[in-house]
């Protein structure tokens, strides 16, 4: 279970989140969607530190911790139960596929090499990269190279994946083999929280909505009420823009 | 103008390439040494570490800002009069310590430059599999760092090999040292030396076509 209590955030005087609650259950698969510049990024990178959080609780798994006095053990361990996927993908540039993904169960985890070259090769089964096993990320499409980055999160274990935009880079070609990546997680009931302008993956995968204005959560529900039904009248009119422009 | 006594420069060659492996000694324990250096100093200051950071810059400053000599002649003749204890540094000892420290503070330079250039996602990605600042610093960023910070750093060793040419001064007869000794009772000046220049040429050469080597290898990763 991830929980949020009165996340914080602000750069000087700019208050960028303003007192976020938020829980998501186990297995559960939320989107948060919004205006650029709300907060959305923002929010996941606070989630594990990235970004330092100004004030507030954050629950990760059976792990609290207090943000503003966070130490150094409880931001590690807090990165150690959360995973990243990020948008433009930051795999290792030194390290082939493999590499990439076996790098936490080596480094963080201490399993053997052999070993955690393993369990990379069947993560590089299920992501259907079996073939580019050795290969370096400058040699990958951008496709294959974010359905890597999702290899590593899923590497870790972790309780909850944090994915920030993770198709915005893509070539429009490359989206949908990202996307079904992420829909095959979903079945398989990984605990996600996910900041995406996919619209149509929202409603078909998302077990909630969460929109988010001005560092506040507006509203959120089920996605056939927030996307058929929304109350209030800014997720109204941010839907409207959006959906005029995405097809969904 | 005299002929060139071809002989006496063949005969000469066996002499002086059994004074090449302490040239190369100097350079390559020099090199070690100033390569430690320079990682320690640049990341103290890529990390911006309080005190020590300060004392970085001014190190760095101070053996960039003087001739090489000065400081070999600083550490040599220089020191043991402050210390009487240091009395036992031999002219070895100084021109390791010499090249050392002077060349980390060149090289130092160029590695904290690499550092920073890594790019940021780098770190990010690192951090977010809860990898520690070491782990980050050990696996990620100074693998990457060196592939930029090779060519730079090679051609400071090859300068480090030419500059052990200097340890003369202080009384050590390296390949420099032992040219001049053979010059002076031949007064065959040119012969010498231009035998000497050779060794160090060739030496120079066989350096450059391995740091093409190293580059390809490290460079695998990055060619699509």
């Amino acid at each position: 279970m991830i929980k949020l209590t009165g996340l914080r955030k602000q750069y000087g005087e700019t208050v960028v989140l303003d007192g976020i609650d938020l829980t998501v259950e186990k297995g559960e698969i939320v989107v948060i969607i919004g205006p650029s510049g709300t907060g959305k990024s923002t929010l996941l990178r606070c989630v594990n530190f990235l970004e330092q959080p100004t004030a507030g609780e954050l629950t990760v798994g059976d792990l609290t911790v207090d943000v503003e006095r966070a130490s150094k053990q409880d931001v590690l361990q807090l990165r150690r139960h959360t995973a990243f996927v990020f948008q433009n993908y930051a795999l290792f540039a030194n390290k082939t596929a493999l590499e990439n993904i076996a790098e936490r169960l080596i480094v963080v985890d201490r399993w053997p090499k052999a070993k955690a070259h393993a369990r990379a090769r069947e993560i590089l089964e299920r992501i259907g990269l079996a073939d580019k096993a050795d290969a370096y990320p400058a040699s990958l499409s951008g496709g294959q190279q974010q359905r890597v980055g999702i290899g590593r999160a899923m590497a870790t274990g972790a309780e909850v994946i944090l994915f920030d935009e993770p198709t915005s880079s893509l070539d429009p070609e490359w989206v949908d083999e990202v996307l079904g990546l992420m829909k095959q997680l979903a079945a398989e009931h990984q605990t996600m929280i996910l900041v995406t302008h996919e619209m149509a993956f929202a409603r078909d995968v998302a077990d909630r909505v969460v929109f988010i204005e001005g560092g506040r959560i507006v509203e959120q529900g089920p996605p056939s009420d927030i996307f058929y039904h929304p109350q209030d009248p800014r997720t109204r009119d941010f839907l409207q823009k959006i959906l005029a422009t995405h097809q969904v | 103008m005299s002929t060139l006594d071809v002989d006496y420069m063949l005969g000469l060659v066996p002499v002086l390439l059994g004074y090449l492996p302490l040239t190369l000694q100097l350079a390559s324990i020099g090199m070690l040494l100033a390569l430690i250096l320079a990682c320690l100093f640049a990341v103290v200051r890529v990390l911006k570490i309080p005190v020590l950071n300060q004392f970085t810059i001014v190190f760095i400053s101070f053996f960039r800002g003087t001739p090489l000599l000065v400081q070999l002649f600083l550490f040599y003749y220089g020191l043991p009069q402050l210390f009487s204890a240091l009395t036992v540094i031999d002219g070895i000892t100084a021109t390791i310590m010499g090249l050392t420290m002077h060349f980390a503070a060149y090289m130092a330079e160029s590695i904290r430059a690499a550092i920073v250039g890594v790019d940021r996602s780098q770190t990010e990605a690192a951090l977010s599999i809860g990898m520690t600042n070491g782990q980050l610093m050990r696996r990620i960023i100074l693998p990457q760092a060196t592939r930029v910070a090779l060519p730079t750093l090679m051609n400071y060793f090859i300068d480090m090999i030419k500059a052990t040419s200097l340890a003369f001064t202080l009384g050590v007869t390296e390949l420099m040292g032992a040219t001049q000794k053979e010059a002076s009772g031949s007064f065959l000046y040119f012969e010498a030396f231009i035998v000497a220049a050779v060794m160090y040429w060739i030496v120079v050469e066989i350096l450059s076509w391995l740091q093409g080597n190293l580059e390809t290898r490290l460079n695998k990763a990055y060619s699509r």
